[in-house]
């Protein structure tokens, strides 16, 4: 295409913004001599290279077309940088927030039942069961206490045996698995281990979910 | 296309791609002129657009002689910017509290990515001070404050006061020793307002049936400090002041100053 518009006649319309490099220029308007307009100047530079060199332009190594290309693409460059930086600003390597993963003392510690001693703390509650039936074993599981339907923090009725969230009232039996309102699913459970000094390790960082059959983990349960 | 010569540029692809864009309603709605090649154009382009309407349309070619104004009014407007940017990331990490200020501090050079973004914050701010001090100076060996730029000159020295300002109440806010001190030592000072500190002169005269109307807990300090002495309240006074009240300010007076700048003439240059 460049070779196409080589020879336009001189009054043809100028094709700037397509097209980067200007044509060649055609004889220079004698209005424009001696003015300093970036056109004015770089035309005749490149068509009177060989004769007369405009001492401003002499530099060895660019064009003043390609310095100005370097500093933009400097510009640019530092900008993008700044910006990616000031991204990055915005997630800290150090968060103040609880431990994902604590010891909660010795099983003989708990009785049968939903212990809510860790509930504020790290928002679990750690259950002793004669029975669970995905494990055919007595034990201990770990229950989040973050409801799936919303995300709420649903109470523990003792009475009922159940817990009950607060915001649109979704139930879930002590196994954690849900029996009214919207919650779609059961609650989820964490994962549960014996730490090497005998104590109850909880790691609230692996998450089991009972639809996906991920109950059934040995480290969903902790058989005693 | 080997042979035939294509005479008019608007046929090849990439031109017609080209007009299509530029006449697209979206294209026409945000570039309201064409290409700024003539005199018209690119006065339209600079009148109709507010980004670049900041700038004159013409320059006076003294405008870019460094050595008669030594830019120090553009760095200080960019150091101003600089700081608001910076500023505003570190309002994310930074409360204002007897808490968390000095450790939100110390978290902001270790804990967060690029600990440099407080330094940044801190060293353009000695350096804000430092040019804007030397802008007032530049104006002052030049004449600059003439009329009909004495309206502006004031403006200015409004505008260095409030600099101080903020340079002052930032500087309680890592809430260390050093700024602990410093801010008891300089608020001290307001204690000597006349009338209205309670040790000023004419204090004492402003009673009403021989109760003093102007005391420790009720005078131009305390204002300032939100207390008698530099705790909590002052603390939070500071953070609330350089953050919001004074840049508000500033931002207002920077804006009639570089319009007055314009109306008065332009960047002064010499006679």
């Amino acid at each position: 295409m460049a070779d196409d518009q080589k020879t336009p006649p001189s009054g043809a319309p100028k094709a700037a913004p397509a097209k980067p490099k200007p044509p060649p220029p055609p004889p220079m308007n004698p209005a424009l001599a001696g003015k300093t307009t970036s056109a004015a100047a770089a035309a005749p530079k490149r068509a009177a290279k060989p004769k007369a060199k405009v001492p401003d332009d002499t530099s060895p190594l660019f064009s003043r077309r390609g310095w100005l290309g370097l500093a933009w693409g400097s510009f640019t460059a530092a900008t993008a940088g700044c910006l990616a930086a000031s991204g990055r600003f915005m997630f800290p390597n150090v968060l103040n927030e609880p431990p994902q993963q604590f010891t909660a003392g010795f099983p003989a510690d708990y009785g049968e039942g939903v212990d809510e001693r860790w509930k504020n703390q790290f928002g679990v509650w750690l259950v002793r069961t004669p029975f669970d039936d995905y494990h055919e074993a007595p034990g201990f599981y770990v229950l989040l206490v973050t409801c799936t339907h919303l995300g709420c923090t649903p109470n523990y009725l003792s009475a009922e045996a159940k817990f009950k969230c607060p915001c649109h009232g979704s139930g879930f039996r002590e196994t954690g698995i849900n029996f009214e309102g919207p919650a779609p699913r059961p609650l989820e459970r964490v994962r549960i281990v014996l730490a090497e000094d005998g104590q109850i390790l909880i790691d609230k960082s692996r998450k089991f979910q009972e639809e996906l059959g991920q109950w059934m983990d040995p480290e969903a349960f902790l058989g005693v | 296309m080997a042979d035939s010569k294509i005479i008019r540029p608007e046929e090849g692809a990439l031109v017609r791609a080209w007009n299509w864009l530029t006449e697209t309603q979206v294209w026409t709605s945000i570039f309201r002129h064409t290409a700024p090649i003539n005199d018209r154009n690119r006065v339209l382009v600079m009148l109709s657009n507010v980004f670049l309407h900041l700038h004159p349309v013409r320059l006076k070619k003294h405008g870019v002689r460094l050595r008669y104004t030594w830019c120090m009014g553009g760095l200080s407007f960019f150091l101003f910017l600089v700081l608001t940017f910076t500023g505003l990331l570190l309002m994310f990490y930074y409360r204002p509290t007897l808490e968390y200020a000095y450790s939100d501090i110390v978290g902001l050079r270790e804990h967060v990515p690029l600990g440099i973004m407080r330094e940044m914050h801190r060293w353009g701010a000695h350096a804000m001070v430092i040019t804007v001090w030397l802008h007032m100076f530049r104006v002052f060996m030049t004449g600059s404050y003439k009329p009909p730029r004495e309206f502006n000159w004031n403006v200015g020295v409004i505008m260095l006061v409030l600099t101080l300002l903020l340079s002052f109440t930032g500087y309680l806010l890592p809430w260390d020793q050093l700024a602990i001190w410093a801010i008891t030592v300089g608020s001290n000072m307001a204690r000597a307002t006349p009338f209205l500190g309670y040790e000023g002169p004419g204090a004492q005269l402003l009673t009403l049936g021989g109760v003093k109307l102007i005391h420790a807990a009720d005078d131009a300090r305390f204002a300032l400090l939100g207390g008698t002495f530099v705790g909590e309240g002052a603390l939070l006074r500071f953070y609330v002041l350089h953050c919001v009240a004074l840049p508000l300010v500033i931002g207002f007076l920077m804006a009639i100053h570089f319009w007055r700048v314009r109306k008065d003439g332009g960047i002064s240059g010499p006679l």
